[in-house]
């Protein structure tokens, strides 16, 4: 490891120790958050996976159902039947912070399924019924599925920045720090000894006079 | 506006519409980048889109990775699903700790 381009002096040397001491107290801060990030991420992957799987199966149950309730009606009628959806599905958002990431958190306000079908049922086909029943109630799913997929991103990202940062401290700048203060130690040491020795040689000298 | 959208091919919105979803029918690339930003802009907070085009234009969903909102998740079409969404969790997962671990299971 190059040391850094520094006059070997005294104060250059206690500049350089203090910095050493942040850096390495960065470095465990860090690390620490690294492991506690990477613990959360584990146990939101986890979830995010099982999740992901039950709902892209009940999702494929609806929308074949779905497909069905088309293959049966004309391409007219359904997209009249859909026109106007009588339910508004509304999300309110609010940010959490996951060890100062910023996290989003999604609350789902649903209307009762009740008023959920805009269609009268004579035209319509009960599939389609049936399909858009079993898509809102997956709806809330899906929305923590959203929110626990954001939140795994989001967490990896930084996972990852923090693991560069845990790195370059480790093995460069802590590193780096520590040669260059044994260097100016040693140049320090040298210089101090060529003093004295100096000092010795002028007494002898003097002394022979 | 709604805070909820979807995107993907006709037949699979449609179906979102009915719930209250606003629903976009696309099936083209740059139409579907377009819009993506359009919707992040107005403040769309969940943007669902069907596998096929998440692939599809994952250069701009890339941009949006790092910030808290909006969500842009993949969810299967009509057809069913290709794998798009499972292989972003692994890629996930190698992001983050470097081996993939849940395939092991």
């Amino acid at each position: 490891m190059a040391i850094m381009q520094v006059k070997p002096t005294r104060m250059e040397l206690q500049n350089l120790k203090k910095r050493l001491k942040v850096a390495v107290r960065g470095h465990k801060l860090m690390k620490d958050k690294r492991d506690e990030l990477v613990r959360r991420f584990m146990k939101l992957i986890r979830r995010n996976k099982e999740l992901r799987e039950s709902v892209e199966a009940v999702m494929g149950e609806a929308l074949k159902k779905f497909v069905m309730a088309r293959a049966k009606m004309s391409p007219h009628d359904i997209e009249e039947a859909l026109a106007y959806p009588t339910a508004q599905a509304k999300i309110t958002t609010s940010v959490r912070s996951e060890l100062s990431v910023r996290v989003p958190v999604f609350e789902v306000t649903l209307s009762d399924t009740e008023g959920l079908i805009p269609y009268s049922f004579a035209n319509t086909a009960a599939e389609l019924d049936s399909a858009i029943i079993e898509f809102s109630q997956l709806l809330p799913k899906l929305i923590e599925l959203a929110e626990i997929e954001k939140t795994c991103n989001l967490l990896a990202y930084e996972i990852e920045k923090t693991r560069r940062r845990v790195n370059a401290l480790e093995y460069v700048m802590i590193p780096q720090l520590e040669e260059t203060i044994r260097a100016i130690k040693m140049k320090l040491d040298e210089n101090e000894r060529g003093n004295l020795t100096r000092l010795m040689k002028t007494k002898e000298m003097l002394n022979k006079k | 506006m709604a805070d909820i959208a979807m995107l993907g091919e006709y037949d699979s919105v449609l179906l979102a519409k009915s719930v209250g979803i606003e629903a976009y029918g696309v099936s083209d690339k740059t139409e579907a980048a377009k819009l993506i930003a359009n919707l992040a802009k107005e403040g769309v907070k969940v943007i669902f889109i069907t596998e096929a085009l998440y692939a599809a234009c994952h250069e701009i969903i890339a941009k949006y990775k790092a910030l808290p909102l909006p969500a842009i998740i993949p969810v299967p079409s009509s057809k069913g699903t290709d794998g798009t969404a499972l292989r972003s969790i692994k890629a996930n997962v190698e992001k983050a700790i470097g081996v993939d671990i849940l395939s092991e299971k």
